[in-house]
């Protein structure tokens, strides 16, 4: 499989995925309708890892806007029998040292999980959104995919910190992350309707780690926590809203995929963005137009706003008793290609191990094919609990 | 039956900032061709962010102090989503749920006595670009797009078209003399809301919204005319009134609805996530309320009893840079009638003379009390001093600098002086027996003559010293 879009350079150590920008690179985000778009600036975290001395390998194909399971969906390369996110195969093929990505609806870690490498969604806005394909403002971050923790942890020193160019980037000039701290006695505790909801092998796969972990002196517990189905709806419903006004600059008048079939305004519109939008794309126009629309605002949009909320002071309860949650990433090991008409409802049902650090913004780590999550700011923990264990393997 | 018009008003006002309300880019009317003034932020190319201009903010509650509103201390914006080839990213960042300003007050004056005029609120948002239709195709310009603006919105209490304009020109005059807006034509765009009822009705009539007029002539008749349709609606039943958008041709000075919608446009509001909620802490506004420029009222009298006449006041609280430039040369030092004297008969006179207006005057605080300074302690005489601001103004040159070159001070040996005013002497015979025989002018004559012999250098106190001591001596 090709795994990039536009290749940059032969000794680059690092793959950026197409929902980011590099100046002069076409930047699609694996949709017709961007086709041809090169953009006049990169990216802020291709920018200050350029200035420390990285090379950017090439642009790493996405599933359009990253809407999708794992990448599969990219208007620019066929789908292949095995699901495989190409930033992160790249990553576990040694072809480049780390990878950047875009975490909107979990592709990221999904694909992460499926290839055996490591991935760090961080705490919402500490890392800048400038040169990334926006779709949902509000839960998107920048992360970084790498083989093992130290990897992620020297990347993210060189992206992570206050960017006057984003007016959600927190304030803190720079951030250094610890990867061996103490874990002893250290509590993590394992979701159990997350657990049920994945297939024997990955329950399986989750329960081993959990192993793992206590071998190492962590106190690992299983809990059960109702909330993550309702975080889920409420990131989907936030999700699609933000990814539908998103996208609807992309109307073929300005740049990018323009019909050849127009007579009008109306016709151009229309038709530019049916032929430039795949159908996963397509669903989720209509449904955040739908949760936006003045009959339903109070019901969906408005409501989620204010479950965001209830979701945030629940998890802070759960931190309050645990340092961090453990659970898988998806229900499966292994995804094989499927239809787009199931796309929609297949990444839907997935994102429930995922979507809750969309929400409310707090660091995610993939790591040996599962998942931990802990409070803002604690990156630190999250890498430390994953490299006891990925240092005891080696 | 006698009735009542009712019209509530809906104001754009343009905001005199130096650069569009979430990215660099210099205003519009730095533009010089179409889409000058565009980045691939306010073109909407994906991967910019909005950054908010905090100077938009301040010129926003400055406007709310002047029209008596309550401050946000938090304030939001959201995107007002539908498509427009103008508008690049499809939606417009604007104010729903927590506008900046709310519940404010105008008192008017008009012919019949005073009106008050409640503020419902005034909100920031950012305008969209223009579309220019060459032949069959249409061509973008983007040098609008995020420019930012302020909409001031009143509750239904205006009773006539004398009441609107009225305030519309309050608006502008206080904006002008705020720095807020210069109120150019298009800068200050309306919409109107307007009904009837029987007079002594509670209940308001069916609403007719007038959209987009841009001066203030257009208002006034669009108003007259609408309320008229709408009297003969209901007193003949001429038609069937419903609420809808009209709009008003200025040829045929007449309204017309501008599109039949069945439904209300939908255009899903929703909070923008790229900028988090402003807070307008206490020392912020603070700051604000200390930068707020002196009412018009109030900046009047202090000219006034400056000994500045009516008409300069006139001139100086419709001009804001220009009555700054008085305000920060007397603050420098220079007296206020001297001063007002320099700016608007000198530079005015420079500036008119140029083609241009005493608005587009651009000479510093610093260079202009040189001058005055100069001239006042007697180093270069009043003629001097106009040239040298002349070259200031059309050539940007240093004024010390020169005065040197062109040997414009004052320092005139008096023996020089006197060399000079013999030479005249002698020249001028028939003068000198003009003088003798009572001619007061002819001593006029002979002060001119040594001026131009002297290029009219050297202190002219001097000057006639010398001139009188020697008449005296004839």
């Amino acid at each position: 499989m090709n795994k990039y879009t536009v290749t940059l350079a032969d000794n680059g150590n690092i793959a950026v995925d197409d929902t980011i920008l590099v100046k002069g690179a076409q930047a699609a985000a694996g949709s017709r309708i961007l086709e041809g778009f090169r953009p006049l600036f990169s990216a802020e975290a291709v920018t200050r890892l350029e200035q420390a001395g990285y090379v950017m390998a090439g642009k790493t194909h996405v599933g359009e806007f990253g809407l999708d399971l794992v990448g599969e969906f990219s208007y620019y390369a066929e789908q292949t029998e095995e699901l495989k996110g190409a930033a992160a195969e790249a990553v576990a093929q040694k072809e480049v040292k780390a990878a950047l990505g875009v975490d909107m609806n979990g592709a990221t870690r999904r694909a992460a999980a499926l290839s055996g490498v490591d991935f760090l969604k961080p705490t919402y806005g500490t890392v800048s959104r400038y040169g990334i394909i926006s779709c949902a403002a509000s839960g998107e971050q920048l992360g970084v995919y790498a083989a093992d923790v130290e990897g992620v942890k020297e990347i993210m020193e060189v992206i992570a910190g206050h960017d006057e160019k984003d007016g959600t980037s927190l304030k803190e000039n720079s951030y250094s992350y610890v990867t061996n701290q103490d874990v002893k006695g250290k509590r993590v505790c394992v979701i159990k309707e997350l657990l049920e909801k994945a297939d024997a092998e990955v329950a399986a796969k989750v329960n081993a780690y959990a192993d793992q972990l206590r071998k190492q002196g962590v106190v690992v517990e299983e809990v059960s926590c109702d909330m993550f189905d309702i975080a889920n709806t409420t990131w989907q419903i936030l999700m699609t809203a933000e990814t539908c006004n998103n996208v609807s600059r992309y109307d073929g008048v300005k740049y990018g995929y323009r019909t050849e079939t127009y007579k009008n305004i109306d016709e151009l519109y229309v038709n530019s963005r049916t032929e430039g939008f795949n159908f996963l794309t397509k669903a989720t126009i209509l449904y955040g137009s739908d949760v936006l629309s003045k009959n339903r605002y109070d019901d969906c949009y408005g409501k989620s706003l204010r479950v965001r909320r209830v979701v945030a002071e629940k998890f802070a309860k759960l931190m309050e008793d645990y340092d961090a949650v453990l659970t898988p990433v998806c229900s499966k090991s292994a995804y094989t290609a499927y239809g787009m008409d199931k796309a929609f409802q297949t990444v839907f049902e997935e994102s429930v191990f995922t979507a809750v650090a969309n929400l409310i913004g707090v660091p995610a780590l993939v790591s040996g094919g599962v998942q931990f999550m802990g409070k803002a700011f604690n990156e630190s923990m999250l890498l430390s609990l994953a490299g006891c264990v990925e240092r005891a393997g080696e | 039956m006698k009735y009542e018009i009712v019209i509530g008003l809906e104001t754009h006002v343009e905001l005199s900032t130096e650069s569009k309300i979430f990215c660099s880019c210099g205003g519009h009317s730095a533009a010089k061709e179409a889409n000058d003034c565009v980045c691939p932020a306010c073109s909407g190319m994906p991967g910019m962010l909005p950054v908010m201009n905090k100077r938009v903010v301040e010129l926003a509650v400055t406007a709310g102090l002047m029209l008596n509103c309550e401050i946000s201390r938090y304030t939001t914006f959201d995107k007002k989503n539908y498509y427009y080839p103008d508008l690049p990213c499809a939606y417009q960042i604007t104010q729903l749920n927590h506008p900046i300003c709310t519940n404010g007050l105008v008192t008017l004056k008009t012919s019949e006595g005073t009106r008050d005029i409640r503020i419902k609120q005034i909100h920031m948002e950012e305008d969209a670009g223009k579309l220019v239709h060459v032949g069959k195709a249409s061509l973008v310009d983007f040098n609008r797009t995020s420019v930012p603006l302020i909409e001031i919105v009143t509750q239904p209490d205006f009773r006539s078209a004398e009441e609107v304009l009225v305030y519309l020109n309050k608006l502008k005059t206080m904006f002008r003399s705020g720095g807020i807006s210069e109120c150019e034509e298009g800068a200050m765009r309306c919409d109107v809301n307007i009904s009837v009822r029987p007079e002594g009705s509670e209940e308001f009539g069916v609403r007719s919204e007038i959209k987009n007029m841009a001066s203030f002539e257009s208002i006034e008749r669009a108003i007259r005319y609408e309320a008229q349709r709408h009297i003969d609606a209901l007193e003949f039943e001429t038609e069937e009134l419903v609420q809808e958008t009209r709009r008003f041709d200025d040829v045929s000075g007449k309204t017309f609805a501008m599109r039949n919608k069945e439904t209300e446009a939908d255009y899903r509001y929703f909070p923008d996530a790229n900028l988090m909620p402003i807070i307008i802490d206490d020392e912020w506004l603070g700051q604000i309320k200390a930068a707020k420029p002196v009412e018009i009222d109030e900046k009047a009298e202090q000219y006034r009893d400056a000994g500045i006449s009516d008409k300069e006041i006139d001139i100086l609280i419709h001009n804001h840079n220009v009555s700054k430039l008085l305000d920060d040369v007397v603050a420098k030092g220079c007296d206020a009638k001297n001063a007002a004297g320099w700016i608007l008969t000198d530079c005015a006179g420079i500036m008119r003379k140029n083609g241009k207006l005493i608005s587009d005057l651009e000479i510093t605080p610093e260079e202009l009390t040189t001058i005055i300074k100069m001239v006042d302690s007697g180093d270069v005489n009043r003629m001097s001093g106009r040239k040298i601001l002349t070259a200031v103004i059309e050539e940007g040159v240093d004024p010390v600098a020169y005065c040197k070159e062109n040997g414009l001070d004052n320092k005139v040996d008096a023996s020089v002086i006197e060399g000079v005013m013999d030479k005249v002497f002698q020249e001028n015979a028939q003068a000198i027996t003009d003088y003798k025989n009572g001619k007061v002018k002819a001593k006029q004559a002979l002060f001119g003559a040594c001026m131009r012999e002297l290029k009219n250098t050297a202190d002219t106190a001097v000057i006639k010293e010398i001139l009188e001591k020697k008449l005296a001596d004839l």
